[in-house]
């Protein structure tokens, strides 16, 4: 299997986490850090083997955690529980339906923050804000709209990038119809 | 298989020691030391671009208002210097201690804190620098925070409204004490943030100024903070509680200045 695709995922995460300490014009705007990582967990639990999911999830969340005053570790639980769940249902999930991709997105940007929130309130330091507060609708809005988007983008990428299946041909040098004079 | 792993691995990274889990975060931000050296060296290349925008009337006009400004703060620097050897004197007369004078470095805002669970920014500024914890961070237009964790090459700052940068305040004109809150009852992000009093204070109006007290150590007395919008009495009238416009703007924060002592 080619492994550009999955690099690929995997850079535009930590690109996604460097983006969320950069442009604090987006932050006053939005009065919340934009974060896309729940719809990029959505599409890799949906795309790859369960052992890329757990790489995926740890390496997002030590590279957020590492950038935050967030305590090391903090974010992977949300972020595996929620990328576990999704790949453990996905046989029942329609995959490829727009509006599956759009909902699924939603629940992660609602759940991943959240959970987060709940083992924050459980450590020494309190964060700040409400458990239920308007950055839990940002991240919901953003990820739902964001999770389509990466399906359709990295789906491409990885049609550019993998190995292409061998035509059939038609010919069938068995059945080949071989003309003499005699 | 998968989930007891990651279990076992969140649990120990939990628990891991304050400096190990440090210098698992360093080792791990080190990764994206190449994009923030792009970031900064882009900023500097739109910075440079506007700059050869500029008129050569517009860059008269500013050398000319400049030069004023540097006039009128030689005059100000003077008068401050009389006053400063008078205070020294008048502190020898009484025995107290000499006041020792901070020093500002100018530092580089690199990235702010990703979540929105804790108010912070990392500078361009670290140990090898002479970064410590608790160090005061502040802007020409007031106080930002404090260093609240530091590396070889970065530190990162708790801003005011952060649970972990609680300031002793005062009120410049009538001397009230207060505490400034975190951001669980005021918003920092849109500029305003809450002043707790410690006691009912009916003179503090409008529009006076709040400054570090000096009290718990860690801020040196006198730093601007803001301007008090409005005041209410809060508990029955016990306390008064202040809204407070904070004079450095957070959404606009590219260098900084590090009180070393």
């Amino acid at each position: 299997m080619n492994r550009i695709p999955l690099l690929i995922v995997f850079l535009a995460a930590w690109c996604g986490i460097f983006a969320q300490t950069q442009f604090p014009s987006i932050f006053a705007w939005t009065g919340a850090p934009v974060s896309i990582l729940p719809a990029l967990t959505i599409y890799v639990a949906l795309s790859h083997s369960i052992g890329i999911v757990t790489a995926f999830c740890v390496f997002a969340s030590i590279s957020l955690d590492s950038l935050s005053a967030n305590r090391l570790g903090v974010s992977l639980l949300p972020l595996f529980a929620c990328a576990f769940a999704t790949h453990a249902r996905q046989h029942l999930i329609l995959r490829d339906q727009t509006y599956a991709r759009l909902w699924l997105g939603l629940g992660a940007g609602v759940a991943v923050p959240f959970l987060t929130r709940v083992l924050l309130s459980y450590g020494p330091r309190t964060a700040l804000g409400d458990l239920i507060g308007f950055d839990l609708v940002l991240s919901a809005g953003i990820n739902a709209l964001a999770c389509p988007l990466c399906f359709a983008a990295f789906d491409r990428v990885r049609d550019v990038f993998d190995y292409k299946p061998i035509a059939e041909s038609s010919f069938r040098p068995d059945r080949q119809i071989k003309r003499s004079r005699r | 298989m998968a989930a007891c792993t990651v279990l076992v691995l969140a649990l120990v990274l939990l628990n891991l020691p304050a400096g190990a889990a440090g210098r698992v975060k360093l080792a791990v931000s080190s990764l994206f030391l190449p994009m923030f050296g792009l970031a900064g060296a882009s900023q500097s290349f739109v910075d440079r671009a506007s700059y050869s925008l500029l008129t050569r009337d517009t860059l008269i006009a500013e050398v000319e208002r400049l030069k004023k400004e540097n006039g009128s703060l030689l005059l100000t620097a003077a008068q401050a210097q009389d006053l400063f050897a008078e205070n020294a004197r008048l502190r020898a007369a009484v025995g107290w201690t000499n006041r020792i004078p901070w020093k500002a470095r100018l530092t580089r805002v690199i990235a702010r804190e990703p979540t929105s669970f804790w108010r912070g920014a990392t500078l361009d500024f670290g140990s090898s620098d002479g970064a410590r914890i608790q160090l005061p961070v502040l802007t020409r237009d007031g106080l930002v925070g404090r260093i609240r964790a530091v590396t070889a090459t970065q530190s990162q700052v708790a801003l005011l409204g952060d649970p972990e940068c609680g300031v002793s305040i005062v009120v410049r004109e009538t001397r009230d004490l207060g505490i400034l809150q975190d951001a669980r009852t005021s918003n920092a992000g849109d500029g305003m943030i809450t002043v707790r009093l410690l006691q009912s204070s009916p003179g503090v109006l409008a529009g006076h100024h709040v400054v570090t007290s000096g009290l718990g150590g860690v801020f040196p007395s006198g730093i601007p903070i803001g301007e008090i919008v409005d005041t209410r009495q809060i508990d029955g009238g016990l306390y008064t509680e202040a809204r407070v416009r904070l004079g450095a703007n957070f959404n606009r924060l590219e260098e900084v200045y590090v009180l070393m002592p």
